[in-house]
């Protein structure tokens, strides 16, 4: 069982660069629709891969800082960071199955 | 696979398939809608304000106006399932849809409501830069271009809107357009022309987008003497128009000569019987909300004539059966 984490400016750096297993990040806002679309989404892959891979929001509209240190300017983009690294950036809503396979490598 | 055959199955939920489905659902057709797993609502869910739409006469949001069709449409009892739709079996009696998820489900009708998908310029570095300064959606990305100069390309309703929308944030648009009038309504040119942050560059086209890991300018050519000039933006929004998300059907529903679904005259009935279109899948000359929205209640009665007809007459196959096993029996 995996659990959704929200993250912040403050706690970025703890919560998804010094993680020990991947992390899936998840820029959104509010007022985006397909940020919407993809929410029970990325609910669905905490839970069914949590073990494997975290799964953490994001709020670009909160937390300005992370968003610019990573150049986001299109949302929903989804980062996936590996020992603080980045490795993969995944923009736009995409269905379920597509994005778990876009991220297999980290789905073991 | 679900043993149960349904009346009617709606593929898309824009304005065009949750009309048919409300329509479908008070005729008692307890209609099954296919939204998509993320564009239900379809395009409009990615607009602002919708000022156009009969009914509202201060306005309303794109995404309310959706989430009110979704709901009217639920309240008569339309079974709504967010999942996409990944092939489709229509040329027999009995239609086939099979689901991203992996479920089949059979119906005596299907009515195809899938909408329209964003069309790209076609520039190998708009690709690449996709999601690093070229946005198909000024809604969702426009608040990251805050004080920074952007360029928007198009000439119709959606491509003025989305200027007038990314003036909030940026410091300057320009409207890029390859000819020297724009198709977008008087009232939506009125508005930018008289926005000073709006600067229209008329009979003009991008021709590439430049920027390493994101976008740092683009080219624009001049399509009457060819010269070409960059402009130094960090956004290119793209809003050139639609085209028919049709690739589910190709092969079995019979499309125009433009690749549309074609359907008989001011009806929704497409070559196959049974099989229904409404809404921007085959509309290239109006696509608008209440268009699209009088198309699906189109479709709706329409399928409900063909299933009412369906009722007093056998399919043809299944009297030629019966007509068959009759005469062996003498």
């Amino acid at each position: 069982m995996g659990t959704l984490l929200n993250t912040t400016d403050a706690t970025f750096d703890t919560d998804v660069l010094a993680s020990d297993k991947p992390v899936l990040v998840d820029f959104w806002a509010t007022w985006c629709g397909p940020c919407r679309a993809m929410a029970p989404i990325l609910d669905e892959i905490a839970t069914e891969h949590g073990e494997k891979l975290q799964v953490v929001k994001l709020d670009t509209d909160a937390n300005p800082g992370i968003t610019a240190r990573y150049g986001i300017t299109s949302i929903p983009t989804m980062n996936v960071y590996v020992g603080g690294e980045l490795v993969k950036s995944i923009t736009g809503a995409k269905p379920k199955q597509v994005l778990v396979k876009e991220l297999a490598d980290y789905l073991g | 696979m679900s043993d149960d055959v349904r009346d009617v199955i709606i593929i898309g939920s824009g304005p065009a398939g949750y009309t048919a489905a409300v329509y479908a659902a008070r005729a008692n057709l307890r209609p099954l809608v296919f939204e998509g797993s993320i564009t239900f609502g379809g395009a409009l869910m990615n607009t602002t304000e919708v000022e156009n739409y009969p009914g509202f006469r201060d306005g309303i949001m794109g995404p309310d106006l959706m989430e009110s069709m979704r709901a009217q449409a639920e309240r008569f009892g339309a079974e709504l399932v967010t999942d996409d739709v990944t092939a489709v079996e229509l040329t027999g009696d009995l239609k086939t849809v099979t689901t991203g998820r992996g479920s089949t489900h059979t119906a005596r009708s299907v009515i195809l409501a899938t909408g329209s998908a964003y069309r790209e310029i076609g520039l190998p570095n708009e690709k690449r830069l996709s999601g690093h300064g070229v946005s198909w959606c000024a809604t969702c990305d426009g608040f990251f271009f805050r004080g920074q100069d952007v360029v928007v390309v198009g000439g119709g309703d959606s491509a003025l809107e989305e200027a007038m929308f990314l003036t909030k944030f940026a410091d300057s648009v320009t409207l890029v357009h390859r000819r020297d009038s724009l198709r977008a309504s008087k009232v939506m040119q009125d508005r930018v022309f008289a926005n000073p942050k709006i600067t229209v560059r008329w009979n003009s086209a991008v021709v590439d987008v430049l920027g390493e890991d994101k976008v740092s300018g683009v080219l624009v050519q001049d399509t009457v003497t060819g010269a070409q000039e960059r402009l130094d933006v960090t956004g290119l929004f793209v809003a050139i128009g639609h085209d028919p998300r049709v690739e589910l059907l190709t092969g079995q529903v019979d499309l125009t000569d433009v690749g549309f679904i074609a359907v008989h005259g001011r009806s929704s009935r497409t070559n196959l019987p049974g099989v229904f279109a409404c809404g921007d899948v085959v509309d290239h000359e109006y696509m608008q909300a209440v268009t699209a929205a009088g198309s699906g209640c189109v479709a709706a009665l329409d399928a409900e004539r063909y299933l009412e007809a369906l009722a007093d007459e056998p399919p043809l196959e299944a009297a030629l059966e019966a007509a068959e096993m009759g005469s062996r029996v003498v």
